[in-house]
C-alpha cells in the first residue's frame, strides 16, 4: 500500500518536473533577454529606442523604429499573400475537389514546410530579386520581395491546419445546409467557415508567428537598409535580421542594444498573439 | 450497540477523511516546495554550466572573419609540421578577437581593422595586407572615380549614375553590416568620419556583396581585393587600377592591414605560430590567395596615404 502510494507520488513529481522544465526554459530565455536588454533601454530611455530612426550602434544611436516598421510591414505583406491563397486552397481541397486530388495536393503543399528557409532565400535572391528589379524598379531587395517569399513560406501552415479544421466538422453541417437548398458556395461561406473559425484563426496565428520570426530568408532578400521605407520597393530591415546580422561583431553597448531588439521583438509577438486570441474569442462569443 | 458502532465508524470515517485531507495538503505543499526546489536546481545548474570552461589545449586564435580562412590554412600547415601542437581558430569578428586577446580568452586575436587607442595596449603583428576594391557591374560604363566621388556616393549625396558620367539610373549602394572589419576599414579610409547612407543595402559578407553587385547593373559595393572575380568590375580610384602590383608600389590607397594581437609578449607557443606565419612558407600560402605579404608593403611608402 505504502509502496504503491510512494510510487504514485514519485510519478506525479516526475511528470511535474518534466512539465516544469519546459516552462523553465521559457522563463530562462525571457529572464536572459530582459536582463541583457532592459538595462540599456532604461539607461537610454525607451523613446530613443522606439521613436528614433537613427541606428548607428557604434556611435551610440539605437533607434529601432525602421526595424519595427520593417517587421510589421513584411509580416503584413506576407499575411496579405498567404491568407487568401491558403484559405482558398483549403476551401477548394475540402469542398470542391475530389478526395484523390486532395490526397496528392495536400502532402505536396506540406512538403513546402520542410524546405529550409535558406533555400527560399536563395531562390528569392536568384529569381525574385532580379524579377522585381527589372519589372517594378528599385534595387529588387524590397518589402515586396520579402513579403512574396514569406507569403509562400507560411502557406503550408495556413493551408494544412485550415484543411484539418474544415475536415473535422461533422458531415451533418454540410448535408443539412445542402438539404435546405443552399448552394455549395453558400454552405461553405455561411456554415462551414464560421464553424471552423477557431482552427482557421489558429492557422493564421501560427503563420504570422513564422513570418515575424523568419530570419535567414529575410536577411537574404529584404536588403536590410536601416532607413524608414517610403514604398514597398524600398529595402527594409526586420528586427530578427538586425539581431542576426550584427550579432557576430557586436560588443559592449552594441551587443546590449541587440538584446534590446530581442526585448522589443518579444513584446511585439506577445501583442500580436494577444490581439489574435482576443479577436478569435470575440468572434466566437 | 449499533449506535455506538456507527459512531465509531463515523469517527473513524471522519478521521480517515481528515487524514486524507491532511495528506493531500501535505502533498500540495510538498509539490510547491518541489517546484521551488526544482527551479532553484535548474537555474543553479545553468549558472554553473555557464561559468565552467572546457579544458583548453594548445592555443586559441580568434577574431576577424576576413582573416579566419587564412588562419585556418596557416594552422593546418603548422600543425602538420609540428605534430602535437594544437591551434584552435575561431571567428567572431575583429572586435570580439581584440576583446578575447585582452581578456585572455584567446592567446592571439585577429583584427582586420586598425586598433583603437584604448586597444593599443596589445602587441601588434602585421601579418598581411589586403586591398579594398570598389566594385560595380561589368556593364557599368563608369570605370574611374575619385575618392571624393566614392565618398559622396556612399554618403548618399550623389544618387544617380548620371552625376559621375554613367546612365541616368539611381545608384544602389551596397555596404557591410555595422561592426564588420571591412566596413570599419572602408569607413576609415574612404568616409573619413562621414556616415554611410541609411538607404544602403546591407549584406553580411564579402561574398554576398559581390553576389548582389554581380546581379545588379546599378549597384556599387566594396570587397576584399583578393575576392575579385570577372563577374564584377573593380573601378579605378583616381586613375589607379585596383591590383596587387599597385598596392605593392604604394599607388593604390585603399589597403588595410591584417593584424594579429597578443596581450603582452606572446608565449612560446603563440610566438612559434606567428613566426611561422611571417616565414616565407607562411607568406607564400596567402599570396596564392590574393593577399599581399606583410613585407612587400613598405610602411614608408604609405606615408600620406589614408592609412597611418
Amino acid at each position: 500500500m505504502r509502496i504503491r502510494k510512494d510510487r504514485e507520488k514519485f510519478i506525479r513529481l516526475l511528470l511535474l518536473a518534466i512539465a516544469l522544465s519546459a516552462i523553465s526554459i521559457l522563463a530562462l530565455i525571457s529572464i536572459f533577454i530582459f536582463s541583457e536588454g532592459l538595462p540599456i533601454m532604461i539607461r537610454r530611455g525607451f523613446k530613443a529606442f522606439l521613436l528614433s530612426s537613427d541606428w548607428y550602434p557604434t556611435e551610440g544611436h539605437f533607434g529601432l523604429l525602421p526595424m519595427i516598421v520593417g517587421s510589421l510591414l513584411v509580416t503584413a505583406g506576407a499575411m496579405i499573400i498567404g491568407i487568401p491563397l491558403g484559405l482558398a486552397g483549403a476551401i477548394y481541397l475540402t469542398q470542391f475537389s475530389s478526395k484523390k486530388v486532395r490526397m496528392v495536393v495536400k502532402p505536396m503543399i506540406e512538403l513546402l514546410a520542410g524546405i529550409p528557409s535558406v533555400v527560399y532565400g536563395f531562390i528569392g535572391v536568384v529569381i525574385l530579386v532580379p524579377f522585381v528589379r527589372d519589372n517594378f524598379g528599385g534595387p529588387g531587395f524590397s518589402i515586396l520581395t520579402a513579403s512574396l517569399i514569406l507569403g509562400i513560406m507560411i502557406l503550408p501552415t495556413i493551408l494544412s491546419i485550415s484543411i484539418d479544421s474544415l475536415l473535422a466538422l461533422p458531415p451533418a453541417y454540410r448535408e443539412g445546409s445542402i438539404a435546405l437548398g443552399a448552394t455549395e458556395w453558400q454552405t461553405t461561406r455561411l456554415v462551414l467557415l464560421p464553424a471552423a473559425r477557431s482552427g482557421i484563426i489558429a492557422s493564421i496565428i501560427l503563420g504570422m508567428g513564422r513570418a515575424v520570426g523568419e530570419t535567414m530568408a529575410v536577411i537574404m532578400i529584404a536588403g536590410n537598409a536601416t532607413s524608414l521605407p517610403r514604398s514597398i520597393l524600398d529595402p527594409v530591415r526586420t528586427l530578427t535580421s538586425n539581431i542576426a546580422l550584427e550579432m557576430g561583431y557586436a560588443s559592449g553597448e552594441h551587443r546590449q542594444a541587440l538584446f534590446a531588439t530581442g526585448v522589443i521583438l518579444f513584446i511585439i509577438i506577445m501583442i500580436l498573439n494577444t490581439i489574435a486570441n482576443l479577436t478569435s474569442k470575440r468572434m466566437s462569443s | 450497540m449499533i449506535e455506538k458502532r456507527d459512531r465509531i465508524r463515523g469517527i473513524s470515517a471522519a478521521g480517515n477523511s481528515k487524514m486524507k485531507e491532511k495528506d493531500r495538503e501535505r502533498g500540495s505543499t510538498g509539490s510547491s516546495f518541489f517546484c521551488l526546489f526544482f527551479f532553484w536546481l535548474f537555474f543553479t545548474f545553468f549558472y554553473f554550466s555557464c561559468s565552467l570552461r572546457p579544458g583548453q589545449k594548445g592555443i586559441t586564435v580568434a577574431g576577424s572573419t576576413s582573416i579566419q580562412p587564412f588562419a585556418d590554412q596557416w594552422a593546418e600547415v603548422f600543425m602538420a609540421r609540428l605534430p602535437g601542437r594544437v591551434i584552435n581558430v575561431q571567428g567572431g569578428g575583429s572586435s570580439a578577437g581584440i576583446q578575447a586577446a585582452l581578456s585572455g580568452a584567446a592567446q592571439i586575436g585577429m583584427s582586420s581593422r586598425e586598433l583603437k587607442p584604448e586597444e593599443k595596449v596589445l602587441k601588434e603583428f602585421i601579418v598581411a595586407w589586403d586591398g579594398l576594391a570598389i566594385i560595380v557591374h561589368p556593364s557599368n560604363p563608369v570605370d574611374d572615380l575619385s575618392l571624393e566621388k566614392v565618398r559622396e556616393i556612399f554618403a548618399g549625396r550623389i544618387i544617380s549614375w548620371k552625376e559621375v558620367g554613367g546612365l541616368d539610373r539611381k545608384i544602389h549602394v551596397v555596404t557591410r553590416e555595422e561592426g564588420s572589419g571591412t566596413r570599419g576599414a572602408f569607413q576609415e579610409m574612404v568616409m573619413h568620419g562621414e556616415r554611410i547612407t541609411k538607404k544602403a543595402i546591407v549584406q553580411d559578407s564579402n561574398g554576398t556583396v559581390r553576389e548582389v553587385v554581380a546581379g545588379d547593373p546599378y549597384a556599387i559595393g566594396y570587397i576584399s581585393l583578393g575576392l575579385l572575380e570577372p563577374r564584377v568590375k573593380a573601378i579605378k580610384l583616381d586613375g589607379v587600377e585596383a591590383s596587387i602590383e599597385n598596392v605593392v608600389r604604394g599607388n593604390y590607397k585603399l589597403i588595410r592591414p591584417f593584424i594579429l594581437v597578443t596581450h603582452g609578449e606572446p608565449a612560446q607557443e603563440a610566438r612559434d605560430f606567428i613566426q611561422f606565419i611571417l616565414s616565407e612558407e607562411g607568406q607564400n600560402l596567402i599570396q596564392k590567395q590574393g593577399l599581399i605579404p606583410a613585407k612587400l608593403v613598405c610602411l614608408e611608402k604609405l606615408k600620406g596615404n589614408s592609412f597611418k
